[in-house]
């Protein structure tokens, strides 16, 4: 936004110039003005983006910075109090979620969703579209869906030897490891033959371990040919696999860049760490803390006079102290989670 | 009355029409809640919608005499009519509810369950629905006594021998329990049973993967109410109607044989409406007996029919706490904190 010396001002993704909001060479989903109010609070307010077809596009931003809002909107998870977007050039504002799936934009959630008390088969082949036997009278005769079932199976045989699931295959769902149930979800979501994989932070509480294959995993379905937005806080995830970062702070996007440079963008480095982050509070603390220590007290004192008999209560002058110090500290930090 | 009467008398409840339609409201509540996750307390009133919908239609429009329709036409038009009243009133119950929590439904259910005793006992409807005195068996009763194939006067040995009219009526219930069983099997193996699975154990997954979850539920709430308005036909075939035989009792006695035989089991509503109609049976005969013998002193014998109760209560207790699943279900299932 306001220094853009170390951001390339084009770049092969972009139509024009880099920026918050620019318009790209081939995008998949372009939103606008999209407003999502919880009572007084708006909590995403999202002026106008695109997401490149093609690549892995990651949306970061700090807690609270309405990014998850954000993924559910435009998934039909949630219903905006205004704004458009479309997929594929299709208009999928206010379509129910389970049609927004169908048109091929899946998501996964922040708080995997195994299905625990079914196998790690059937979660797979819950996935599969347009299924035949999933219709209350076709149900009953199993000639109509069987070909289709066996079809299924097979592929879905496939993706859990991809994800290293298929020993697992008969077990339920709710036996897995937490890194385990993340593969699951979106091996899962690959059942539908999406073209917009959306993780929302595909890497919260998987162990270390996994982490690198699900990399990998994520990286394949770009070479498989689906595009990919995926939230997350681990900027070593983010720096590693995406082709593009979109930034989000207060439900708004404030940035937009390769990967290589975001993270020097002003008002990113704003976003994470407050817009006075590098003032120096020193002489501030020293000298102000005492006198307005020194304020508290004597508030204090006249508000125990005035009541006389009573007990005053004395915690309503104590906070003030502690406003300058809290005003200082970097108000989240982007490795720490909200659970 | 000797112990080896109780047994027979206990016995005997194993083919009664009343454990029939137990067992077929008992598996309608097992897709509401063992598929589905439903909570639908409210199986009762979907008894009194088929059972009263039955009868009335029997009564006020009789096709048989009216339009001269044979009776057995007459009987399936009567089903038909329940049915109907059921899938009416699942939609009137799921359309609010159905968008909402599972805890929601539980509320709505139960209320509209007591909703709908209060309106069939209500004075000013003593016309049709006889108010609280309820419709006479005899005015419902002819088209299926002039179906009945059988013209002996008993059929059966033992503890299960029946007249012609209860054993006809066995047939057609227990027939209905044994489609409504494979109707279950078939569906719960089919993709169909899979998602109503799958939106048991977390709705918003499913619908992430591009199902209509709502309608869904929808289906699924419309099936089991089905199965519950059958049920209350079949219940009030050995008998009359009475509508506080609908009240969150059954509702509960339909519960409580559902988690006996094991939720999320084809066989398991099957076996958990035998055994509990037999327990209360032998139960109720037993302290029947110890009153005779004085055991429980200045009881009236009515005072100490209640106890049963408090036996089916400890019973049902014990399996919550020793073997949550039931008896047919899966352990390997609830060890898991889902």
């Amino acid at each position: 936004m306001s220094d853009t010396t170390t951001t390339p001002r084009t770049h092969p993704l972009v139509d024009g110039e880099v920026g918050p909001g620019c318009k790209k060479v081939d995008p998949i989903v372009v939103a606008d003005g999209v407003v999502r109010q919880f009572g007084g609070l708006t909590a995403v307010d999202v002026a106008h983006v695109e997401i490149p077809r093609g690549h892995i596009t990651a949306l970061i931003g700090p807690n609270g910075a309405g990014k998850t809002t954000f993924f559910n909107l435009l998934t039909g998870f949630d219903r905006p109090n205004q704004g458009q977007w479309s997929f594929e050039g299709s208009s999928l504002a206010r379509v129910p979620s389970h049609k927004v799936a169908r048109k091929g934009m899946v998501r996964t959630f922040q708080l995997t969703k195994s299905l625990g008390r079914l196998t790690v088969l059937q979660n797979m082949l819950l996935g599969a579209r347009d299924q035949r036997g999933e219709g209350l009278f076709a149900a009953l005769l199993k000639p109509l869906w069987k070909a289709q079932e066996a079809a299924n199976v097979e592929r879905a045989d496939q993706l859990l030897a991809r994800f290293k699931l298929d020993a697992k295959r008969e077990d339920y769902a709710a036996s897995l490891s937490g890194g385990q149930r993340k593969l699951l979800e979106m091996a899962r979501a690959l059942m539908s033959e999406p073209t917009l994989v959306m993780l929302d932070e595909p890497m919260a509480g998987v162990n270390p371990a996994l982490t690198q294959s699900l990399l990998d995993h994520v990286k394949g379905l770009k070479d498989d040919g689906m595009t990919v937005l995926f939230v997350e806080h681990d900027m070593h995830m983010v720096r590693h696999i995406s082709d593009w970062v979109i930034v989000m702070a207060e439900g708004k996007v404030v940035a937009e860049g390769p990967p290589e440079t975001i993270m020097q963008d002003q008002a990113v480095v704003d976003a994470y760490l407050g817009a006075h982050h590098d003032t120096d509070l020193g002489t501030l603390t020293n000298q102000q803390v005492a006198q307005i220590h020194e304020e508290a007290d004597a508030e204090r004192d006249a508000e125990l006079e005035a009541d006389g008999i009573e007990a005053g209560d004395e915690p309503a002058a104590t906070p003030e102290p502690e406003a300058p110090a809290a005003e200082a500290a970097p108000e989240q930090r982007p490795e720490e989670e909200q659970r | 009355m000797d112990f080896l009467s109780i047994l027979n008398t206990a016995a005997g409840e194993i083919l009664s029409p009343t454990t029939a339609a137990f067992a077929l409201a008992t598996i309608g509540l097992n897709i509401h809640f063992g598929y589905s996750g439903l909570l639908n307390f409210g199986q009762a009133g979907f008894m009194a919608i088929g059972a009263y919908a039955f009868a009335i239609f029997t009564m006020m429009v009789d096709p048989t005499a009216t339009l001269g329709w044979p009776s057995w036409l007459s009987f399936i038009a009567a089903i038909l009519v329940a049915i109907v009243a059921a899938v009416i009133f699942a939609l009137i119950l799921g359309i609010p509810t159905l968008r909402l929590r599972g805890d929601y439904l539980a509320i709505v259910t139960i209320a509209a369950a007591e909703i709908i005793r209060f309106t069939v006992r209500t004075q000013d409807l003593t016309a049709v629905t006889g108010g609280s005195q309820g419709l006479r068996g005899q005015d419902y009763k002819g088209d299926i006594d002039a179906m009945n194939p059988l013209t002996g006067t008993t059929y059966g040995f033992g503890p299960w021998t029946a007249t012609a009219y209860d054993t006809w009526v066995r047939i057609i219930a227990w027939s209905l329990v044994i489609v409504a069983l494979i109707l279950v099997w078939l569906l719960m193996r089919s993709p169909w049973g899979r998602v109503i699975k799958g939106i048991r154990e977390d709705e918003d997954a499913v619908r992430s993967l591009g199902k209509n979850v709502y309608g869904y539920k929808m289906q699924a709430l419309v099936l089991g109410g089905t199965m519950g308005a059958l049920a209350g036909v079949m219940f009030i075939l050995p008998r009359a109607v009475q509508p506080d035989n609908f009240a969150t009792t059954m509702t509960f006695y339909i519960w409580t044989a559902l988690l006996l035989g094991g939720a999320a089991t084809v066989l398991g509503p099957l076996l958990g409406s035998i055994l509990f109609w037999v327990l209360l049976s032998f139960t109720g005969g037993l302290i029947n007996l110890l009153h005779g013998l004085g055991i429980f002193g200045a009881m009236t014998g009515s005072q100490a029919g209640q106890l049963r109760f408090v036996l089916v209560g400890l019973a049902l207790m014990a399996l919550v706490v020793f073997r949550p699943q039931g008896i047919l279900g899966n352990k390997k299932e609830l060890s898991f904190n889902v």
